[in-house]
């Protein structure tokens, strides 16, 4: 085990390097110019030249990476050239948003998704399994977009049950929180859901047929206990790595679900600063969220360890 | 409990909502820095019509009132601007509004580090404070636009201590002294803005605070105010009129916008001019101009909510120049011109935003030119790029919107003037220079018109830009709401709205 965590672990550093140096390069690939977009409306050459200095653009791209990599590894990631704020500041104040969204959304997605799968695995080829199929496909396929807009019309505007929109934190109003965030996080745990109820039938369905479940049930295990303890264990490998991939893309940001219910979360605050190349906030948030998901895909890999007895061997 | 307690509950509580009311605002977009010295978008200024009180504002009808001035007059040379200013006015940190702090701002908004409004303020020469409460402003040359310039954000004032006290990132934390003054602001979610008690023209103000929430889908901003979460959304997408209409209880209110949106067209941008017959040849450009039906786009593209227009200014602008009108669509000349041409077929490919009212119109442009013999290619374009593109003159026609100045100039200057910063289609014409520093130099309102009128007969000779139309400002709001001016700038003023 510690050897493994140690290799895991040694692993990681490389793995941000290079995650920097594309994210970086990457973006000086992006067509436009910074200065440019930056200048707004008037255009005025005095302030390009100004941005450009600024943004240190006139200088080749190592060098650049230089001055950004030389500022992250002090714990400055910049300050957003849009709006003069910090770049950790914006992260640290989008990531309770961010987390409390994807959290939400994958309790959601967890609760539907794997006893949906669980059953539509034991009754295969019954109505329940069908049911469970006709829903993960709609819910695979519903673009979040207009899920979203769907709900604000008929529980915001037609019941006036919900606001349409907008973010309250749950320190000023508990209630106007998961009031705002029940839509968000069902539109997106509803797409993970499908997902997970496919993946966990699948799963169930190559254990339900293994020998040492049979084995279990020749013993006289009664049903109940085959399924969730026997079988649903061994499932459960995949989906982990599954879910832990799934949570660190919610992470990341999800970028229309955000847009449409204006939920101030990292989807929103990327997608403003590529479009006003403001690179400082796109280059922090890249990194700190990439990096948490490379460390969430090291916590899924040593969930194994504690479901999968074999692998502590 | 009876019915006589729950009433007077409930007027109690009526009674308290009355007494911190807040006006929410749905914004199309977020802020940027909230600088007036830095500050560079549309939206940014809807913020500032309630944080920062200017030297002068404009009203309806685009005259100059006073604001933080209270009158002003011209030298006899016209250059040099002697304002008297508003007496008692202090700024939200409770400094006094003087003659210095006017200096101060001036030479701030010349000089500071990345400002946007060096360029606008570039014939102030100097500033000399008269005394306490007048302040004059030395021109290098006269320079007509000045009085609307100063009607907006380089007319706004900030505290100065405020900002020598942060010069680096006083647009965190703005002070200025206008009607509310700023509490806190997290980015794409809310700015929010309290009343500021010793605001001089506080009879006028009737709310304890405002809040400016960016919604970017519009579909979903007016959710929002249907569903009450909002008061007053801006920018309300054209198609959703209709809807709002038939709501009993929503508002609206429409006025044509100062800016415009045309086609811009690369004639000598770069060497890619010479290549396409569009950039080439006027009369390809004249052809491609006959061949639009502008009425008609309006129709398709904006739902009818524009004004046709052929000049920088909407027909109904005071300095529209008449002897330039609207040319009907006429296809059959348009065919014509490309056969003079020696092209009848010519192929040009458009420039036009990912938006679905940009695609809109880009479509109706094709359709409408291919009548004619045009084969118009649609290439849709993130903005950041298209500007880059177009700042190289890599590209043959722009479709491409400006936000509009109250004063011609500002819709004018940059974009004719010889190598000026959005002139994208790089015509250069000395005579065109000449008649813009002309009319820069003079005061008077009908001699400007002359000049405006000589200018739009040269510029249609050429037809660098082909200006399509003039969108409505569109704004929706309760209809509880009330006392709303409609000003062609789009900002939303406060003073004197009441729920």
């Amino acid at each position: 085990m510690t050897q493994y965590l140690a290799k895991r672990l040694a692993a990681i550093l490389p793995t941000i390097f290079f995650v920097t140096v594309i994210i970086f390069t990457l973006q000086q690939l992006l067509p436009g110019d910074a200065a440019t977009i930056m200048a707004g409306e008037n255009q005025d050459p005095n302030v390009i030249a100004y941005l450009r200095q600024k943004l240190h653009l006139d200088e080749p791209i190592p060098v650049r990476y230089g001055y950004w990599i030389w500022g992250v590894l002090h714990g400055d990631l910049g300050e957003s050239l849009r709006i003069q704020e910090p770049v950790l500041g914006l992260i640290l104040q989008k990531l309770p948003v961010t987390l409390e969204l994807a959290a939400m959304a994958m309790l959601i997605a967890l609760v539907i998704g794997i006893p949906a799968g669980i059953v539509s695995a034991t009754a295969k080829d019954s109505v329940w399994d069908y049911a469970a199929n006709v829903v993960a496909l709609w819910g695979l396929s519903t673009p979040n977009f207009w899920l979203g807009i769907l709900m604000i019309l008929l529980f915001s505007v037609q019941l006036g049950w919900l606001p349409a929109s907008g973010y309250v934190s749950p320190f000023e109003d508990l209630q106007g929180n998961l009031a705002a965030m029940i839509m968000p996080a069902f539109v997106l745990g509803n797409a993970i859901a499908a997902l997970l109820m496919r993946h966990t039938r699948s799963a169930m369905l190559q254990v339900l047929n293994a020998d040492y479940v049979r084995t279990a049930r020749a013993k006289g295990l009664d049903e109940r206990t085959v399924v969730l303890k026997h079988a649903l264990r061994n499932a459960l490998t995949p989906i982990i790595t599954l879910g832990a991939l799934e949570f660190g893309t919610l992470l990341s940001g999800a970028v229309l679900t955000e847009q449409v219910f204006s939920i101030p979360g990292f989807g929103k605050l990327i997608v403003d600063a590529v479009f006003n190349r403001d690179y400082a906030v796109v280059q922090g948030v890249v990194l700190f969220t990439s990096t948490v998901y490379i460390v969430l895909n090291l916590l899924a890999d040593l969930a194994y360890f504690l479901v999968n007895p074999r692998m502590r061997g | 409990m009876n019915r006589k307690f729950v009433m007077a509950l409930g007027l109690a509580l009526a009674a308290s909502a009355s007494m911190a009311q807040t006006l929410r605002i749905g914004l199309a977009e977020d802020p940027d820095v909230l600088d007036p010295s830095l500050a560079r978008s549309f939206v940014g200024r809807i913020v500032f019509a309630s944080l920062c009180d200017k030297l002068v504002d404009i009203d309806e009808k685009l005259n100059i009132v006073p604001q933080l001035a209270t009158s002003w007059q011209w030298s006899a040379d016209n250059k040099a601007l002697t304002m008297k200013l508003r007496p008692g006015v202090t700024f939200h940190d409770g400094e006094k509004f003087d003659a210095a702090a006017v200096k101060y701002n001036i030479e701030r908004h010349k000089t500071i580090a990345g400002s946007n409004r060096r360029g606008e303020l570039l014939p102030v020469s100097s500033v000399d404070v008269v005394d306490d409460m007048t302040v004059r402003l030395n021109l290098s040359a006269p320079f007509s636009p000045l009085l609307t310039v100063l009607a907006d954000r380089a007319g706004m004032m900030v505290s100065p201590k405020a900002a020598q006290a942060n010069p680096t990132n006083f647009g965190a934390k703005p002070v200025c002294s206008g009607p509310f003054k700023f509490v806190e602001r997290i980015a794409q979610d809310k700015i929010t803005l309290e009343r500021y008690a010793n605001y001089w023209d506080k009879a006028n103000i009737h709310f304890d605070k405002v809040t400016f929430q960016p919604v970017v889908d519009s579909t979903v901003r007016l959710a929002n105010l249907k569903s009450g979460q909002l008061d007053f959304i801006e920018r309300v997408a054209p198609s959703d009129v209709a809807a709002i209409k038939k709501e009993g209880k929503l508002g609206l209110a429409r006025i044509t916008e100062l800016g415009y949106q045309g086609i811009t067209i690369n004639t000598g941008k770069s060497d890619l001019a010479q290549k396409n017959p569009l950039g080439r040849d006027p009369r390809v450009r004249e052809a491609f101009e006959l061949s639009l039906d502008r009425a008609g786009i309006v129709k398709v593209a904006m739902d009818g909510e524009a004004e046709p227009g052929n000049q920088w200014v909407s027909p109904g602008n005071a300095f529209y120049a008449k002897n330039v009108p609207i040319p009907k669509r006429d296809v059959a000349r348009a065919k014509q011109l490309l056969k003079e041409a020696g092209v009848p077929n010519p192929s040009f490919t458009l420039m036009t935003g990912t938006t679905s009212d940009a695609q809109r119109l880009a479509q109706v442009v094709q359709a409408m030119a291919k009548d004619a013999g045009f084969d118009v290619k649609i290439q849709s374009t993130e903005f950041a790029t298209s500007l880059n593109l177009a700042d190289k003159g890599q590209f043959e026609a722009y479709v491409l919107a400006w936000s509009g100045r109250a004063d011609p100039d500002g819709n004018l200057f940059s974009f004719h003037g010889c190598k000026q910063p959005l002139n994208y289609s790089g015509e250069c014409r000395a005579n065109w220079d000449e008649l813009l520093n002309r009319s820069r130099a003079t005061l008077d309102p009908k001699e400007r018109i002359k000049i405006f009128a000589t200018l739009a007969a040269e510029i249609e000779k050429e037809r660098p830009i082909i200006y399509l139309y003039h969108r409505n400002w569109l704004w929706a709001f309760n209809k509880k709401l009330t006392g709303m001016r409609t000003v062609p700038d789009g900002l939303i003023r406060v003073q004197g709205l009441k729920m």
